[in-house]
């Protein structure tokens, strides 16, 4: 719809960091690349639980309405996250999927990876997968450099965890890199039916 | 927060921008009882307070909160104030004292959905009127609406200048949308916001009438503990500060109150435009909705519909002269809120019936979408 807006939305549940995750992100996009960023959440009541997700709209140019109209990207941490939020996906666009938890995917153009398992294998906490997430987004995101991404962390989490932190986003990065993206559809939408 | 140094540019949530902008029009007091989605501007504040010399109180309601942001006022220190809907209504009862006292003061009212606890979590717009008319009494009071981290920023500085020059107590409304949202913003530095203090007598302490009217109908105002005799009361009172009930003093005093709004018009009705110049159909919105409204303009651009958009930043004293003006230039004017209708109606009392107006009311705790209003462009 807009094309000079590259919208990313993050989706689990409430305690897995999906916010933390999105700051991060819309930190190194804004502060570090200079782009224009919004970053919008909406969340339930609870402390853990319940649906959260979590916005990030990128874009050169001023932001004026703040929230995802049509996502670039999601980020579905947990099977309930991908069900709810996979509805405004742009034909093109590229949903991620944390293997260890989603089996159900609605989409052919889907980036798989044991997010979980892999934060478990790296750094002993799965609770660090929101961290391997981010690390894949940042070589998938075509605005945000793995760099950026690592210098935002850095000053968004506890010094005492910045090391495993680190080790998580490089790891998911490592895990995205090995994907081959060429394989997957252009576009959801069926050849022959985009042209008419 | 991170911050880089070079750029000064940082990524800041709505309600951060507040305290950032409060700090910066020289805020040293803030009291207030933490309420989402306004707690963060609470939260903040009692972190950084203290480290510029200014004092945080949580205080046990929101009762008590305004009644201490009015004391340190009196005291000469700029003060401010956040809450929700539930809040803001307990506020309303000293908002009255801060307007007969003329107490400049800041209450921010981060909007959510009402009324009573209503919905905490979601964004609305329904405390518009009772902002205006919330407290008892005729009254003149600044209302003024954010949409943006910037503006967050910008017209908290802003009120701030507006409360101490005109001594009125000014409402920032804001809503769960604008205050959650974080986007880069790059702070100005403290020598680049323009700053307004009151006006403190510069006559013997014998000589001084705290409430004695001038050209500007704004009294200079003594701190208390500067050796000026200044005795403040919720009654009518005379130049002396003392009550009265001879009906001259009384016209004169309320009178008065309104003349020293009136004469800032010209400063205090700010209003943002965008697109319209040639315009033919205009939306007019406030708050987190005239994003929406932006993108729907936009998109109606595109399409060849010469579409406009009014962004109110006062909503009162009402900008009727901006307002006028759009209603006359166009053929209709779209009016999206996440309330009934509460602007709508002060835009239909000025419009006299003359222009085509439409109203698009959004009342399920969900905001307004880019779609919703360029679909209705679209149709007219």
């Amino acid at each position: 719809m807009d094309e000079e807006r590259y919208e990313v939305r993050l989706s689990g549940s409430g305690g897995q960091g999906i916010i933390l995750a999105a700051v991060i992100l819309a930190e190194a996009a804004g502060i570090y690349e200079g782009h224009h960023v919004c970053q919008a959440q909406s969340y339930g009541p609870e402390a853990r639980g319940g649906k959260c997700k979590a916005e990030v709209v990128i874009s050169d140019n001023p932001i004026d309405y703040p929230k995802v109209t049509q996502q670039d990207m999601l980020l579905a941490m947990n099977q309930a996250a991908c069900d709810a939020y996979f509805f405004d996906f742009k034909p093109n666009g590229l949903l991620l999927v944390d293997s260890t938890l989603v089996e159900q995917l609605p989409t052919s153009r889907v980036v798989a990876i044991p997010f979980t398992q892999i934060a478990r294998e790296k750094t002993g906490k799965a609770i660090t997968a929101n961290m391997v997430a981010l690390g894949a987004i940042a070589h998938l995101c075509p605005l945000v450099k793995l760099k950026s991404m690592e210098s935002a962390l850095k000053i968004r989490v506890p010094k005492d965890t910045r090391d495993m932190n680190l080790e998580a986003l490089k790891a998911g990065a490592k895990a995205a890199r090995a994907i081959n993206l060429a394989s997957l559809p252009r576009s959801i939408i069926p050849q022959e039916e985009e042209e008419i | 927060m991170a911050s880089n140094r070079k750029k000064k540019t940082v990524l800041l949530q709505g309600n951060e921008a507040i305290v950032e902008g409060a700090l910066a029009a020289g805020c040293r007091f803030f009291a207030g009882y933490p309420i989402t989605p306004a707690s963060e501007i609470n939260e903040l504040m009692s972190a950084k307070l203290p480290g510029l010399g200014g004092t945080f109180i949580q205080m046990e309601d929101e009762i008590a909160s305004l009644g201490a942001v009015i004391g340190a006022s009196l005291a000469g220190v700029k003060s401010l104030t956040a809450t929700s809907g539930p809040g803001f209504s307990l506020m309303q009862e000293n908002l009255g004292y801060a307007c007969i006292a003329e107490v400049p003061c800041v209450i921010v009212n981060v909007m959510r959905g009402g009324p009573s606890t209503g919905l905490p979590t979601s964004p609305a717009q329904g405390d518009v009127l009772q902002a205006r008319w919330g407290t008892h009494g005729d009254h003149p009071i600044v209302v003024m609406a954010v949409s943006s981290v910037s503006d967050c920023f910008s017209v908290t500085v802003n009120a701030f200048n507006i409360s101490e020059k005109y001594r009125v107590p000014v409402i920032i409304l804001s809503d769960e949308v604008v205050a959650h949202t974080r986007e880069t913003i790059t702070l100005s530095t403290p020598e680049t916001v323009e700053v307004v203090d009151r006006i403190t007598p510069n006559v013997p302490p014998e000589w001084y009438l705290p409430y004695e009217d001038n050209s500007r109908g704004v009294p200079p105002m003594a701190a208390m503990g500067d050796g000026y005799r200044h005795h403040v009361t919720g009654l009518i009172h005379d130049a002396h500060g003392y009550p009265t009930q001879r009906p001259k003093e009384v016209e004169a005093f309320t009178r008065r109150q309104f003349r020293k709004i009136t004469n800032g018009f010209y400063e205090i009705q700010q209003v943002k435009k965008f697109h319209m110049d040639d315009a033919e159909i205009a939306v007019i919105a406030y708050g987190a909705v005239s994003r929406s409204a932006h993108r729907a303009v936009v998109r109606a651009r595109e399409q060849g519909i010469k579409a406009g958009l009014l962004q109110l930043i006062t909503l009162f004293p009402f900008p009727k002269t901006a307002v006028v003006s759009a209603l006359r230039q166009c053929n209709t004017v779209m009016i999206p809120e996440m309330n009934m209708g509460q602007i709508s109606r002060e835009i239909k009392r000025v419009n006299q019936e003359k222009t085509k107006i439409i109203k698009h009311n959004r009342i399920d705790g969900q905001f307004i979408t880019p779609d919703e209003i360029y679909d209705k462009l679209l149709r007219e």
